[in-house]
């Protein structure tokens, strides 16, 4: 079993997940802010949601952090967007956390499982 | 669509986020809420409702605010000008001095006349403080030189006499405060192997007087004190100058024998470049050998001992000057005739005595020009408040993209700084030419000039200088420049203005500082000028114009006596007398102005005279064409002729003053003088003639009384003074100069060893004695001249920004029926206000600061009227002229084409 950072660990059952779902949202292509919030909702099946008041501090507080970011762009005939962008930081991090809240779960999961007499 | 922009805004607002941060935020977030209000509406939602459920979830409980406010705060305050996102000193700085640089060169004009004036300026300053900093500020390149004093007899009439020998001989033998006390006295030697013969300046030298100066021998040995026994051998002591000069710096020389005055010397030492004798010209020494020397028993005898001494550690001046005075007083008693006028002795401190006669000039001039780069950063601040007028597009659009005031102010104080930076480095150069001018025409008693140089105390005045001169021009338009207000910017373009009456006021308040200032410096000059002026016209009691002056020197060891100085004169003269254009030639041991200065005690024979009275004159060994080639009058009686030789009868004549003092109502004709000249006792002579004053020591001062004695009949014992100095002096009917190499053929055809080394005007002795006044002058003219132009100038720029400001008011009035007249009267009548309130405040000014320039000054009162009147006519003048030109172009503003210009 991976050895689990607990205050690492503390630190995600405080904040939720919110920074390992935008870290993950964008490794694959850099994305605006509504489109991270709509995916989330999207993929969470509606279960969860990200509104402008939270979605913008957190992604403000993780570029200033270094793991990700933004960018304006200008495409054609459209406003210009704020695009956000995974850094070289941020993949490291989201890696660690990946794996941080893939031990997290398991051991939720082994923890809360139904006991079989 | 609802105007989400002004609802987030209004949530942002307490944040106060830097404008270009808070407008970053406030368009991602709409967006944002564009986008989710168009999905809620293609969700069915109706216009508020989408509407409501957006704003509910913009404000979702103050979070937003909440947030930001922990991140914003933690990301900079300060977003940067030019779009660069993180904070970072260096990198603005970079980016500050970029674009300061970019905008220089967009504007050479204004950066070359900055950097122009600039450099002038801080040039000037560090020229002038190179001076100050070597002569006054430095301490004398000496061991522990707070404790050397200069030593002085102290007579009732004058507090700096030298010493007789015997009497120096005594304070050396009996003070208790000295640590040692060193003497020396003018010697003059001509050196003829090795080349041309020539003349060279020296010193006779107590041999202690290097090793109690704590100078070190550059090659070969200092002078020890064992070189003052008589009987050793003889040696001599090279300057710097000298070795470089006449030796080419060759180690070698130290060990050689020079031939000095027929006699052999050997060279133990070279002094060190920085040493400097007490007369600039000295280039070597000799040691004073005080026991050899025929007047070491002579208690009357000359006083020619100038006296340097240190302090024994702990006592104090007050100490060791009480201590001497002991000791004169002593001799008093002891030599109640010989030293019944020497009451004490003073001492006072080396540096003041080497330094002291410049001080208060240097500092004047340091001051003068201190304010002409003042008055220089005024105009520069001046323009760049003009500048700051037409940036004000420029802050305005920075504001708008959030750079803030402090980020602005940084911006522009860098441009000023650079642009005095590179008027600094600039000025640095000119001033190392500027300081080979000032001590090119500085006045040769100009001390300690071999130590003038940039160290790092100029190099460090220059600098702060530079970073001052940068913030004082720079940071007030900075500031102003920046208080940008969009409305305000709105409402100046919409007036047609370019800057406000706030704007205008304080660019007025400013010249009206600098033609304050000018007037000063001109107040300060024009009474220097007024001085030079009086003294010039001072008749120095001879006249100067067409008269050639030739120092010559006659070896010792082939002049030794009378008989042989008379033979050398009787030779020359007739040579002299018959070169063409030579009206008459006269010759004289001490010239006037010349600085050399001889006097005796004497007496009036049957008359008896109290014996502290003791009087002195000052004595002159002449030949007979002398008066008549000095043009000077002779009052009664008979000048001296062929027929007075040795075996005749001994005649002076002697000086109006004299005859006035002495004989105020009878005749002195045939009155005998006791005069002191040699170690047999006073000597009788008659009295044959009064001839007029003269002015031997300074033009400033009176004149003092003289005894003159024909050649012929100098005693035995003086013939040295004779031989030592001698000044022939032709009257010409052609330009003097031109009979430099006749006469030094002639010279040379006497005797091949008598070097004419000196052979200069009258006029140019006459010139040189004024040096340090026509320096000053020179100078603070100078400085005077700048400002007075920089007021102008000054004064022309604010004119004719305010004229072309007031185009359109200009055509308006000209509109409604203003005539030429008028316009003319505005203008001109706003500039000369200006004028006056400057010249008011200068004259006050002035009235207080000019007092300081007493001691500068000549026959002129500090407070001089009419000086004071003429320089504010002047600056007005100027002033006028400065109005002129902007007020003719406001008179030809077209009314219609100024009107159309909205």
């Amino acid at each position: 079993m991976t050895h689990i950072d607990h205050r690492m660990l503390d630190r995600e059952l405080k904040k939720g997940s919110a920074e390992l779902m935008i870290l993950s949202l964008i490794e694959a292509r850099p994305r605006h802010g509504y489109e991270i919030s709509k995916l989330i909702e999207a993929r969470s099946g509606g279960a969860l949601s990200f509104h402008v008041a939270s979605l913008y501090p957190l992604l403000y507080r993780l570029e200033k952090r270094g793991w990700l970011e933004g960018r304006w762009v200008e495409k054609a005939g459209q406003r210009r967007r704020r695009y956000y962008k995974l850094t070289s930081d941020g993949r490291k991090v989201l890696a660690a956390q990946r794996s941080n809240w893939e031990s997290f779960v398991a051991a939720i999961h082994r923890v809360t499982r139904p006991e079989h007499a | 669509m609802p105007d989400w922009k002004g609802e987030i805004r209004q949530r942002l607002a307490k944040l106060t986020l830097e404008p270009a941060r808070e407008s970053e935020i406030v368009e991602e977030l709409a967006q944002h809420l564009d986008d989710r209000y168009r999905d809620l509406r293609a969700g069915g939602a109706a216009d508020e409702q989408a509407t409501r459920a957006v704003l509910a979830e913009l404000s979702e409980g103050g979070w937003l605010a909440r947030e930001l406010r922990r991140i914003e705060r933690q990301v900079s305050a300060e977003p940067v000008v030019w779009g660069a996102r993180k904070i970072n000193m260096m990198g603005d700085l970079r980016q500050d001095v970029r674009y300061g640089l970019r905008t220089m060169l967009r504007q050479p004009v204004f950066t070359g006349v900055a950097v122009l004036a600039l450099a002038l300026g801080i040039g000037g300053n560090t020229a002038i403080f190179s001076l100050v900093n070597a002569i006054l500020l430095r301490q004398l390149p000496f061991r522990q030189p707070e404790q050397l004093v200069w030593v002085s007899a102290r007579r009732a009439d004058s507090g700096k006499y030298p010493f007789t020998l015997p009497d120096f001989i005594d304070y050396r033998d009996q003070n208790r405060s000295l640590d040692g006390i060193a003497a020396f006295a003018n010697w003059s030697a001509n050196l003829t192997d090795r080349g041309d013969p020539e003349r060279l300046q020296g010193l006779r030298v107590s041999a202690n007087a290097f090793q109690m100066l704590g100078v070190e021998a550059v090659v070969g040995r200092a002078l020890l004190p064992a070189d003052d026994t008589p009987g050793q051998e003889r040696v001599v002591v090279l300057s710097h100058g000298l070795w470089q000069r006449r030796f080419g710096a060759d180690p070698q020389t130290v060990g050689k024998t020079l031939t000095l005055n027929g006699a052999g010397y050997t060279v133990v030492d070279v002094l060190p470049p920085q040493f400097f004798f007490p007369i600039r010209e000295t280039e070597l020494a000799i040691p004073l050998a005080p026991d050899s020397d025929p007047w070491r028993g002579v208690r009357t005898s000359v006083n020619f001992l100038r006296a340097l001494a240190r302090l024994k550690p702990g006592v104090t001046r007050e100490q060791a000057e009480a201590d001497l005075t002991a000791v004169a007083q002593r001799l008093r008693q002891q030599y109640p005739v010989a030293n019944a006028q020497k009451l004490g002795v003073t001492l006072s401190p080396l540096h003041e005595e080497v330094v002291g006669n410049f001080r208060l000039a240097l500092w004047v001039l340091l001051g003068a020009v201190g304010v002409v780069l003042l008055m220089t950063c005024v105009n520069l601040a001046n323009l760049a408040l003009a500048r700051a007028v037409a940036r004000h597009r420029e802050m305005a659009i920075r504001t708008a993209l959030g750079a803030t005031r402090r980020r602005l102010v940084r911006q522009l104080a860098t441009e000023s700084l650079l642009l005095a930076g590179l008027g600094g480095a600039a000025g640095l150069l000119l001033a190392s030419y500027g300081v080979d001018l000032l001590l090119a025409l500085g006045p040769a008693s100009l001390p300690r000039t071999a130590e003038v140089g940039v160290d790092f105390r100029v190099l460090g005045f220059t600098l702060a200088l530079s970073i001052l001169a940068g913030v004082a021009f720079g940071l007030a338009p900075a500031w102003r420049a920046t208080r940008v207000s969009l409305n305000d910017e709105l409402k100046e373009s919409g007036r047609g203005g370019a800057g406000g009456a706030r704007q205008s006021r304080a660019r007025g308040l400013l010249v009206v500082f600098e033609i304050a200032l000018s007037l000063v410096l001109l107040v300060g000059a024009g009474l220097l000028a007024k001085s030079f002026l009086r003294l010039q016209s001072v008749d120095p009691g001879f006249e100067a114009k067409n008269v050639l002056v030739i120092r010559l020197s006659l070896p010792k060891a082939q002049y030794p006596n009378r008989a042989a100085a008379a033979a050398f004169y009787e030779k020359l003269r007739p040579r002299l007398s018959s070169l063409p254009g030579v009206e008459t030639v006269g010759v004289v041991h001490a010239l006037p102005l010349s600085g050399v200065f001889a006097s005796i005690p004497f007496t009036i024979e049957g008359r008896a005279m109290a014996p502290d009275e003791a009087p002195r004159a000052d004595y002159r060994l002449v030949s007979t064409g002398y008066f008549r080639a000095l043009r000077i009058p002779l009052l009664s009686g008979r000048e001296f002729n062929e027929r007075d030789r040795a075996q005749t009868g001994s005649v002076a004549l002697i000086s109006r003053s004299l005859a006035h003092r002495y004989w105020p109502s009878t005749n002195p004709l045939g009155a005998h003088l006791m005069i002191d000249d040699n170690d047999q006792g006073p000597r009788p002579v008659e009295i044959v003639g009064v001839v007029g004053d003269v002015k031997h020591l300074s033009l400033d001062g009176e004149p003092a009384p003289h005894i003159y004695l024909p050649i012929h009949q100098t005693h035995e014992d003086a013939v040295v003074w004779l031989t030592n100095n001698q000044y022939w002096l032709l009257r010409t009917a052609v330009d003097p100069l031109t009979l430099s190499a006749a006469v030094r053929r002639e010279i040379q055809a006497v005797d091949r060893e008598v070097p004419a080394s000196s052979i200069r005007t009258m006029e140019q002795y006459l010139a040189a004695s004024v040096a340090p006044r026509r320096f000053n002058l020179w100078l603070l003219t100078v400085f005077a001249g700048a400002a007075l132009v920089l007021a102008g100038t000054g004064l022309y720029g604010v004119m004719s920004c305010g004229v072309a400001q007031r185009r359109r008011e200009i055509g308006i009035r000209m509109a409604l029926g203003a005539q030429a007249g008028d316009v003319l009267k505005l203008v001109i009548g706003q500039g000369m206000a200006m004028t006056l309130g400057g010249v008011a405040l200068g004259l006050v000014a002035a009235l207080g600061l000019t007092r300081l320039l007493t001691s500068l000054l000549f026959s002129v009162s500090a407070t001089d009227p009419l000086t004071f009147l003429a320089t504010a006519w002047l600056l007005m003048f100027v002033a006028l002229l400065a109005c002129w030109i902007p007020a003719r172009r406001a008179l030809k503003v077209d009314p219609m084409v100024a009107l159309r210009e909205e």
